[in-house]
């Protein structure tokens, strides 16, 4: 065990924790922060997806040991009234089925935007490529995508 | 307006006699994970009056409405109660949603599956809405003195003209809910929908997209302990021993033990399909802690029965297809005598791999059982069968089991088989503490009840004219035996032979998104393609000549064909003109399609270019007969999951064993299918005939495997029979 001290949606948090604890557990179990999805445990389906200092990250496979004083934003962080332009264009598209793989889709797709703010359809679907969607919903995830780059 | 006598689910309108003289009703949901804004608490009624066992009116005008059946994803949650508010006639944007827990006292079928939750679901709901809406227009008449027939409903509003006097559904709804249950109500004629057929929005949408606690795998409880079980590294496998003592010191961990979920005596239910009867767990206060002790414990197995692999299922499978089983499962005619005489033959073979059904959100369930009671929340598609094993393994009755859904991360048939949530119960009876059981992506994958693996064979007989005259099938799949004997083309052949074996495997099976029809249709309509280019058609004439022949002159016994001819033609002219059908001559290589399962119609036209081996789908036209569409918004949606979903696992998805155990368990070695592999465009066109509706979850994913591998012979000049599609390649030359 040892303490960590973490800058998670703008508070800093001191959790105790075993250093090789994925970030995802520590949000999960330690923290009570949800929105953050399990999904494979190895980086392969995007339902982790944070933001590490704005970077799209898979949160399964990153000890707690490794971000340092790295800024994590979930997606309880995103916005705090739920009205950053990709939620909004999520709920306008009406993109979720069971809605499971959502939370990692929207914070891979606002990092793509932060970064590319006009992508092209190409570009959203190589971005978009990690994320899995069991339920098919990609080309609403698409035209989600290209929604909140347009507003 | 219709009239209707309302017996049906009538014992759901008959209100609680403990709440008899006002039915007052407080509180929302113990579900209920979100803090509401002050804006919320300020607009909330004082009191709420339940007027049946669907729905509660509060003195403010908004409405609560229960959405009976388990949500998986294909938006009942949304779907069922706009039915209801439908017939009760007020304004969507004044209606809540709440998941109902459990209760056969109440709801009939609370059951997700076979895509029957709206077409079974439609009278009672329909009858809960008019029956609630009856009972506050004679409140109301009986509060103004005047005849309850001269009051009309609108949007949440009573009116009656004459007399000017008009009040909204909370001002009546104390008296209404003290008025007897009408003997029979009105129901609304199409033309008068307000909610159904228009496009609403996820009722849980805003929840999902800023990450709320909506998912079982989101519970926490004060208390609350996590759970993890080690189950058999092999199919054919059961526990012998294991060292618990030397992983109960790890960090974190409370305790470790071997547990018997199923007793030699347990009554099961068909939901208890894939029940391992004795596991290893590992309880401790948090998931990595517990995946930890898990992997550092050391279990032994043995075998008690065959350990299989997949040439073993596969070769034996191919032995079942060119086996003629004892009896016909359908027999018309002669198809013997036919093929003799025949001017053409064709003859295919067609297989498919196990499947995992890979919900994103893995096997998990809370459960608190203590000797009082016992408490189970997560997401189970069958709670009612949960709820019998529960009381079975426990020893406990019913009456102390209380069962309540999640909104589900996927079902796909997975969650109908709830041992997980009899694994939680168990676990947490002996610790005598809350647990929430977790399965790791792993133990997912291994320990499911998979799609079956598959093998058909068909041969037809065309006559000099391109006529089919006779028509064989013979398939077969581990533990299931495949064939629909009644579907098509049955009836539309005279000389038709329907056979079938199962083959019994110790891997364990079940139901997967369609099931059978997930196979069997790709199957069935890319051979239907082989036998029409032989005959020189079209392919969509092809079809169409049967359908006529169907409707003309079917043969056997029309009732016993399980498809409506005309309805099926519907479908498949449809798409054709929406797809402005040229077979192929706009530069993409184009398969069409046509199917039938789970009461709803389908034709799909594909197109597509190749690279390599990968199919690269342009565009799919779908047409779509399920009768009236509730929620035409997340109707496309289902057609789009389905479509993008069969293309998926036709094309790139398999589960192979290896001695019994499974060679994939994760999704770096099991492929689903990815947004850039997904179709770049959908187009869906629904039938609009007035029909009470059927259901959608299931019905668009089994023909688009034929219309995929029907355009992908039209590129490659190949036919493909063995998925994934992928990996079906030419033989190597020379």
């Amino acid at each position: 065990m040892a303490t960590f001290t973490l800058n998670i949606n703008g508070k800093t948090q001191e959790v105790d924790a075993d250093p090789s604890t994925p970030i995802l557990w520590v949000l999960r179990d330690h923290l009570k922060l949800v929105g953050t999805k399990y999904g494979c445990g190895i980086a392969q389906c995007g339902a982790c997806t944070i933001h590490l200092d704005g970077t799209a990250t898979r949160s399964c496979a990153l000890p707690v040991s490794s971000i340092g004083d790295k800024k994590i934003t979930t997606i309880e962080g995103l916005s705090e009234n739920g009205d950053h332009p990709v939620q909004k264009a999520w709920l306008e598209v009406d993109v979720p089925q069971c809605g499971y793989c959502q939370a990692g889709q929207i914070m891979t797709a606002s990092a793509l935007l932060e970064q590319n703010p006009n992508p092209t359809d190409e570009e959203i679907e190589t971005a978009m490529n990690g994320n899995i969607c069991r339920c098919g919903t990609y080309l609403r995830i698409r035209k989600a995508v290209k929604t909140a780059s347009q507003s | 307006m219709t009239l209707v006598k309302t017996k049906i689910g009538r014992r759901a309108f008959i209100r609680n006699t403990g709440l008899a003289g006002g039915g007052l009703v407080l509180g929302f949901s113990w579900l209920a994970s979100c803090k509401m804004t002050p804006e919320q608490v300020n607009s909330m009624p004082k009191e709420w009056f339940e007027l049946n066992g669907f729905l509660k009116i509060g003195d403010n005008g908004l409405v609560t409405i229960m959405s009976p059946n388990p949500e998986i994803g294909q938006n009942v949650k949304t779907a069922m109660p706009m039915i209801v508010a439908e017939e009760l006639d007020v304004a969507w944007k004044d209606v809540i949603v709440e998941q109902a827990p459990l209760n056969t006292d109440i709801f009939t079928r609370q059951l997700a599956g076979g895509s029957q939750s709206i077409r079974q679901g439609w009278e009672g709901l329909r009858m809960a809405g008019a029956t609630a809406r009856q009972m506050l227009k004679e409140a109301a008449a009986q509060a103004w003195q005047v005849p309850v027939g001269e009051i009309i409903t609108s949007e949440g509003m009573l009116t009656h003209e004459a007399s000017g006097k008009s009040a909204g559904y909370g001002e009546m709804a104390s008296a209404a809910a003290g008025i007897e249950v009408p003997e029979e109500v009105e129901l609304k004629e199409q033309k008068d929908f307000k909610i159904i057929g228009t496009d609403r929005k996820n009722v849980d949408g805003e929840k999902i997209v800023t990450g709320k606690p909506l998912f079982g795998l989101d519970v926490q409880r004060e208390g609350m302990l996590i759970a993890m079980i080690v189950h058999p590294p092999a199919f054919g496998m059961k526990l012998k021993d294991m060292d618990a003592e030397s992983v109960k010191s790890m960090p974190g961990i409370k305790d470790v033990f071997p547990i018997v979920v199923y007793p030699e005596d347990a009554e099961k239910q068909w939901s208890d399909g894939g029940a391992i009867a004795e596991l290893a767990v590992v309880v401790g206060n948090s998931t990595w802690e517990c995946m930890q002790a898990k992997k550092a414990l050391q279990v032994q197995w043995e075998e008690d029965s065959k350990l299989e692999s997949s040439a073993y299922h596969d070769e034996t499978l191919t032995e079942l297809v060119n086996t003629a089983p004892k009896e016909a499962a359908r027999k018309d005619g002669d198809v013997d005598a036919a093929f003799k005489k025949a001017a053409k033959i064709v003859e295919s073979t067609y297989s498919a791999p196990f499947l995992a059904h890979n919900t994103m959100e893995p096997m998990n369930f809370f459960a608190h059982v203590t000797s009082e009671k016992a408490e189970l929340l997560g997401p189970v598609q069958t709670p009612e069968f949960l709820e019998m094993t529960l009381a079975s393994v426990l020893g406990m009755p019913k009456e102390k089991i209380d069962i309540m859904m999640t909104r589900m991360g996927g079902g796909f048939g997975r969650r109908l088989y709830g041992t997980f949530a009899v694994e939680a119960a168990m676990i947490s009876q002996k610790m005598g503490a809350p647990i929430k059981l977790v399965y790791t992506r792993e133990d997912d994958m291994t320990q499911g009840t998979y799609r079956p693996s598959y093998k058909v064979k068909y041969k037809a007989g065309l006559d000099e004219n391109g006529n089919l005259i006779a028509w064989h099938v013979r398939g077969a799949g581990t533990n299931d035996d495949l064939v629909f004997e009644n579907r098509f083309p049955a009836g539309a052949v005279d000389n038709y032979l329907a056979e079938k074996h199962s083959l019994q495997t110790n891997v364990t099976t079940g139901a997967w998104r369609a099931p059978r029809s997930n196979f069997i249709a790709g199957a069935e309509q890319a051979f239907m393609d082989e036998v029409a280019e032989a005959a020189g058609k079209d392919p969509i004439e092809f079809r169409l000549e049967l359908f006529d022949r169907a409707i003309s002159n079917p043969v056997g016994d029309p009732e016993q064909n399980d498809y409506d001819p005309e309805r099926y033609a519907g479908v498949l002219k449809l798409v054709k003109e929406k797809s402005n059908w040229t077979n192929g001559d706009n530069g993409k290589s184009r398969g069409v399609s046509a199917y039938y399962c789970h009461n709803s119609y389908v034709a799909q036209v594909l197109d597509l270019t190749m690279n390599g081996n990968t199919p690269n789908v342009d565009k799919v036209w779908c047409a779509v007969d399920c009768g009236i569409v509730i929620n035409p918004l997340s109707a496309k949606n289902q057609i789009e999951g389905g479509i993008v979903d069969g293309i998926g696992h036709a094309t790139y998805s398999a589960l192979t064993f290896k001695d019994g155990v499974p060679e994939q368990s994760n999704f770096d070695t099991y492929r689903l299918i990815r947004n850039m592999e997904a179709p770049k465009e959908i187009e869906t066109f629904f039938v609009d005939n007035g029909i009470d509706p059927t259901g959608l979850g299931e019905p668009s994913l089994p023909p688009i495997v034929g219309a995929l591998s029907n355009a992908m012979y039209k590129a490659t000049g190949r036919r493909h029979y063995n998925q994934p599609l992928i990996n079906d390649k030419p033989p190597l030359v020379g």
